[in-house]
């Protein structure tokens, strides 16, 4: 390990990897803090230095919300477990309708992981939330004994403000609402996978991980009429949709040949026999609002890098049948179910 | 999509509907053998396109589904071993034995590994010298000449900690089983494209000629599928009976004779027993004597042989044409994906799951 990759003053002169004594609270532990939770995510709510962080809160509604990261490998095309992390939580919160503030991060450390590749997870996570504009201000560690989890693991929580006027809820979805995709579908599960050594096949996609909050905080700035907002993650975008259908009692029905659906998504489906539909994506968010302002949300979402493939993909066709159809390339329809048992494991 | 996408064309589609239409003049039963056909005439919803006195007979064509429960359960019994690593193909993972499935025994601690090839099992074996790595070899001739590629490269490794846990099916037998059965309502076959594709044409000669029935090689996709159900058509409205090759692009009439040299060297028929059918005379694929140190039944010899199986179930109708899912009363009731209750609701492939998934 070379000293210049670190920003710390003291190196690790002692261990290169995680330690057990790392989780014991006394002097080890501190070091980890101190020399590499708290460069990377410094700000003044974090150095109060305290069991938790205080902070002044406004009037309105909070929204509040958790995720928990176990994602294998830890690295891969387009991201980390880091990132994932900040921006699983963020478009969480994002798709309250709420602007993000604040995150807790819960590290489990599996004893042996390389100081280096936390080192770079934390410096990614501090990115990630510099980019969506929140503070990491409260943490915890705890290490376990080599095998007992798989390198780490990583919880975030966080709270956000939801803005006046603003009320996001499948049950406000009404028929002649429209569903808008944000982007395109099933890079962040394709990437993952194939980034696994044991599958043997390349792609040249990358996860879509990235936060939202920016682009839907001004879409709902726009157009308050937004009724849902959605980030089809695990269960993919066939799940997510199910979940509104059943919540809303609507039936809602996907055009398939508008689907974005990238060639080397489709390729990789075909060969593994899985549907894109049901695979997982992380930066990608169905918007749910009335067909009459559907224009006007694209050209908002058009506008920034995370939504510039935004398109619509289905609609809200009637009541009382809460059910996801697709209208197929010769003019029938097919159920899109949600999933029966798990298509992939641990790609979040 | 290159190769796919032509083959999932609208205007080409429609104008085999049209040309369907066109040449029927009365009712048929067609039996599509495969349950990779099976999957998509049921996703692109193509039976509605159909004129009504075209219907579509679904065949037992999908290995995990006719996967006999005691071989379910000997797969089980290897996994709980502390010195195997059970291997197997996903789709496996969620078959119920007779008491539990192969993700309940891996959650109780049992080493199983889900891979997408057999030649990662030999990787496996290689790597773990101490354990006895047993690959669950399901599948038709398609799959078949995989299996025994790995069991060569273990070989070639001189490897003798792996071994396969066979469960190889042939068609032909089971195309003659369906349509020697005095039921069997079934008027004309798609043959499955990737199965000829290795094995070539000539056994199915042989039975369009024995029973007098159509016999078209056909694909996977829209397109290919459409087109297969046409000439079958147009063979028992002229009254013909032969093998069509509507797959030229995948099928070669002889077939691929590299892996039929190798299943010929590695392999022998045996009679075999399809979940849900029965036995099947010549209907499965074992290993040969010479080749029996890779076989997981000979080196663990006290395996379970039998299993009592009872069920309300009527797989067996369905899967041999007689019956549709829709006769089943537990379809989509007691009987679903999460909870199988026969084979053809196991595996995304097999008829029942196709129905339930996409209507």
């Amino acid at each position: 390990m070379k000293n210049e990759d670190f920003n710390c003053p003291v190196p690790f002169n002692d261990s290169d990897c995680v330690l057990m004594a790392h989780g014991g609270g006394g002097r080890m532990t501190h070091r980890l803090i101190s020399d590499i939770f708290y460069p990377a995510f410094r700000n003044p709510l974090l150095e109060q230095d305290h069991d938790g962080c205080v902070f002044p809160v406004q009037e309105g509604r909070m929204a509040y919300s958790t995720d928990s990261f176990v994602v294998d490998p830890i690295f891969f095309p387009g991201g980390d477990i880091g990132d994932l992390a900040v921006n699983g939580t963020v478009n969480d919160l994002a798709c309250c309708g709420a602007r993000p503030l604040y995150l807790t991060a819960g590290f489990i450390l599996e004893e042996g992981l390389p100081l280096s590749d936390l080192q770079r997870i934390v410096r990614s996570m501090r990115k990630a939330a510099d980019k969506a504009g929140v503070q990491i201000v409260a943490g915890d560690t705890k290490v376990v004994e080599r095998g007992k989890c798989d390198k780490l693991f990583i919880n975030t929580s966080g709270i956000g403000v939801v803005p006046e006027g603003i009320r996001i809820a499948p049950d406000r979805v009404r028929p002649g609402d429209v569903v808008i995709c944000s982007g395109p579908i099933g890079a962040h599960g394709i990437t993952i996978l194939s980034a696994r050594e044991s599958l043997g096949f390349e792609t040249n996609l990358k996860s879509d991980t990235v936060s939202l909050n920016n682009m839907l905080s001004q879409l709902l700035k726009n157009i308050e009429e937004v009724h849902v907002l959605r980030d089809p993650t695990r269960g993919g975008v066939s799940g997510t949709l199910n979940e509104i259908a059943k919540a809303a009692r609507v039936e809602i029905v996907l055009d398939e040949a508008s689907l974005p659906i990238p060639d080397a998504v489709k390729g990789a489906s075909e060969i593994l026999g899985l549907d894109p539909l049901y695979i997982a994506n992380e930066g990608l968010v169905l918007v749910i609002l009335p067909e009459t302002r559907s224009q006007e949300a694209l050209a908002v979402m058009k506008s920034f890098p995370e939504g510039k493939n935004a398109t619509i993909i289905g609609r809200i066709t009637g009541e009382d049948n809460a059910i996801v159809k697709m209208k197929t390339p010769y003019g029938n329809y097919r159920i899109v179910d949600m999933l029966s048992g798990e298509q992939l494991p641990r790609i979040c | 999509m290159k190769y796919v996408d032509e083959y999932r064309n609208n205007e080409q589609v429609q104008a085999l509907v049209r040309a369907i239409r066109k040449a029927t003049t009365q009712t048929w039963h067609i039996m599509e053998i495969c349950g990779g056909q099976t999957h998509a005439i049921a996703r692109y919803r193509l039976e509605e396109m159909l004129p009504e006195q075209v219907r579509l007979l679904h065949g037992p064509g999908c290995p995990v589904c006719v996967t006999p429960v005691t071989l379910i359960d000997q797969a089980l019994e290897l996994a709980k071993r502390p010195d195997v690593i059970l291997a197997s193909f996903g789709d496996m993972m969620r078959v119920p034995g007779t008491r539990e499935d192969l993700l309940q025994v891996k959650a109780h601690g049992a080493d199983v590994r889900m891979l997408y090839s057999p030649l990662d099992a030999v990787r496996l074996a290689e790597t773990n010298p101490g354990k006895e790595v047993v690959f669950f070899a399901i599948g038709f001739e398609t799959t078949a000449p995989v299996h025994m590629m790995a069991l060569k490269e273990a070989q070639r490794k001189k490897l003798s900690n792996f071994s396969l846990l066979t469960s190889l099916f042939t068609v032909p037998p089971a195309i003659d089983a369906i349509l020697s059965d005095p039921e069997s309502k079934v008027d004309g076959f798609l043959t499955a494209g990737h199965v000829c594709a290795i094995t070539g044409n000539s056994a199915y000669h042989q039975l369009a000629e024995k029973y007098k029935t159509p016999m078209v090689v056909t694909g996977f996709e829209p397109v290919d599928l459409l087109l297969g159900i046409y000439r079958c058509l147009l063979q028992l409205e002229n009254g013909s009976y032969f093998v069509e090759n509507a797959y030229r692009r995948a099928v070669p009439e002889e077939g691929n004779p590299a892996a039929r040299a190798l299943m010929d060297e590695t392999l022998e028929p045996c009679d075999q027993e399809w979940r849900g059918i029965g036995i099947i005379p010549g209907s499965g694929l074992q290993l040969k004597k010479t080749y029996a140190i890779y076989s997981s039944r000979e080196k663990f010899p006290f395996l379970p042989r039998e299993t009592e199986i009872s069920s309300e179930c009527i797989a067996g109708n369905i899967m041999r044409g007689v019956s549709q899912p829709s006769d089943c009363p537990f379809f989509g009731k007691a009987c679903s994906p999460e909870r199988p209750m026969g084979a053809p609701m196991v595996s995304s492939e097999g008829v029942c799951a196709a129905y339930y998934k996409y209507s």
